[in-house]
């Protein structure tokens, strides 16, 4: 229970998924920090940059033009539109 | 050289120069069509994703929201209907349109007005052939469509669907697409757009285990917003790249007959060909005996 499943997807590919110990997202109402155990929520994120902490290696960043994120059990699907790994090193960490 | 000849002699030509056609365009699309299905399968995710949320927000919120609720009269459909932009492919377009004829007279028999969006340059020259009246056509990139299309054929439905009847609106939405089973079998479907009948994915494996009860952020109203068009474009998406890749299937095997056929046209007409030679030189040798005959005999 001390990880969260973390799954990045946009609309026509998938972007990056693993296991990750923080998820930082920017919703309409301000900065969201999702960390294991977190209440289930499905929100609005606003254009803006995620910053995922996975449990092992740096920390990823993915640039996004909006789109909405769900928790879950600790499960972290984030549905995003046009987005983009900003470092490509970490892409397909699975 | 006789005259017969000559004439097999260019049907031979030309049907083999459209055998190799053919086997070209087969080649092509068998090539395109893993592509075809593997951006089939990497949408699968948005997809899922985004319909277990929007399954979660419209089945558990008390919103009433316009796009979930059903009108109390439906007066005029909307029909999306999803052709391809080359010929060549076997029956692909016109399974397509025959299913839209069919739908049309269903939603015409339940007393409902058709507004047609056509996407596709067969379906486009089939309305236009007929002087039928459509809203709006997409055309070009059937084989390979990209999201920003798909984005826009959302966007100008749900712009249709909040307008009011009076004005043009509509109050449901259907699409006729080309459902890809396997290489083999592709089959015309309708699916109703909107009003929503979400149905939780694909695979109702794990019904057991419940929808999560979220919290939204900012407000479910909110929420349903954002979401339900990233819905309906995914929706529209998932539908062009199962055309997509059926148009592809398609072809392919219309192709692949048309080759096979070439191939024993061409067999037949070599037959035809090497038949009237051999009685040409029949023919020519008759002459010469005769001839002799008569000489000797005089």
């Amino acid at each position: 229970m001390a990880e969260l499943d973390v799954e990045i997807v946009a609309a026509d590919h998938f972007v990056w998924s693993g296991a990750a110990t923080l998820v930082k997202a920017r919703t309409s109402n301000g900065d969201i920090g999702v960390l294991p155990g977190h209440t289930p929520v499905l929100a609005v994120m606003e254009p803006g940059q995620l910053e995922i902490t996975p449990v092992s290696g740096s920390k990823v960043l993915v640039d996004a033009e909006g789109g909405f994120f769900s928790v879950d059990k600790d499960r972290v699907v984030i549905v995003a539109d046009n987005a983009r790994l900003q470092d490509a090193a970490t892409a397909g960490n699975r | 050289m006789g005259a017969q000849i000559r004439v097999y002699r260019q049907k031979i030509a030309s049907t083999q120069s459209m055998g190799k056609i053919f086997k070209a365009m087969e080649l092509i699309a068998t090539s395109r069509i893993g592509k075809a299905r593997s951006r089939m399968t990497a949408s699968l995710p948005y997809a899922n994703a985004i319909t277990r949320a929007v399954s979660a927000a419209a089945s558990q919120s008390e919103v009433d929201h316009p796009l979930t609720t059903e009108p109390e009269q439906v007066r005029r459909s909307a029909v999306l209907i999803l052709s391809s932009d080359r010929g060549l492919a076997g029956a692909y377009s016109a399974s397509v349109l025959k299913q839209a004829e069919g739908l049309t007279e269903l939603l015409r028999d339940e007393g409902k007005e058709v507004k047609y969006y056509l996407v596709g340059r067969k379906a486009l020259a089939y309305y236009d052939f007929r002087g039928r009246e459509y809203a709006k056509v997409w055309t070009g990139g059937t084989d390979n469509p990209d999201f920003e299309t798909a984005r826009e054929i959302g966007a100008t439905l749900l712009e249709d669907f909040a307008t009011d009847f009076a004005e043009g609106g509509v109050d449901e939405i259907h699409v006729v697409y080309t459902r890809f089973q396997s290489m083999v079998v592709q089959e015309p479907v309708v699916t109703r757009l909107l009003p929503l009948e979400v149905v939780e994915g694909d695979a109702p494996a794990d019904s057991s285990e419940l929808l999560p009860l979220y919290e939204y952020e900012p407000e479910p109203e909110e929420v349903l917003d954002a979401l339900l068009p990233r819905y309906i474009e995914s929706r529209i998406f998932a539908a062009m790249l199962q055309a997509a890749a059926s148009e592809l299937a398609a072809r392919q095997r219309a192709m692949k007959a048309a080759g096979d056929n070439a191939t024993e046209l061409v067999k037949k007409y070599t037959r035809l060909r090497n038949n009237a030679r051999q009685a040409e030189i029949t023919q020519e040798l008759t002459e010469i005996v005769g001839g002799a005959d008569a000489l000797n005999a005089s």
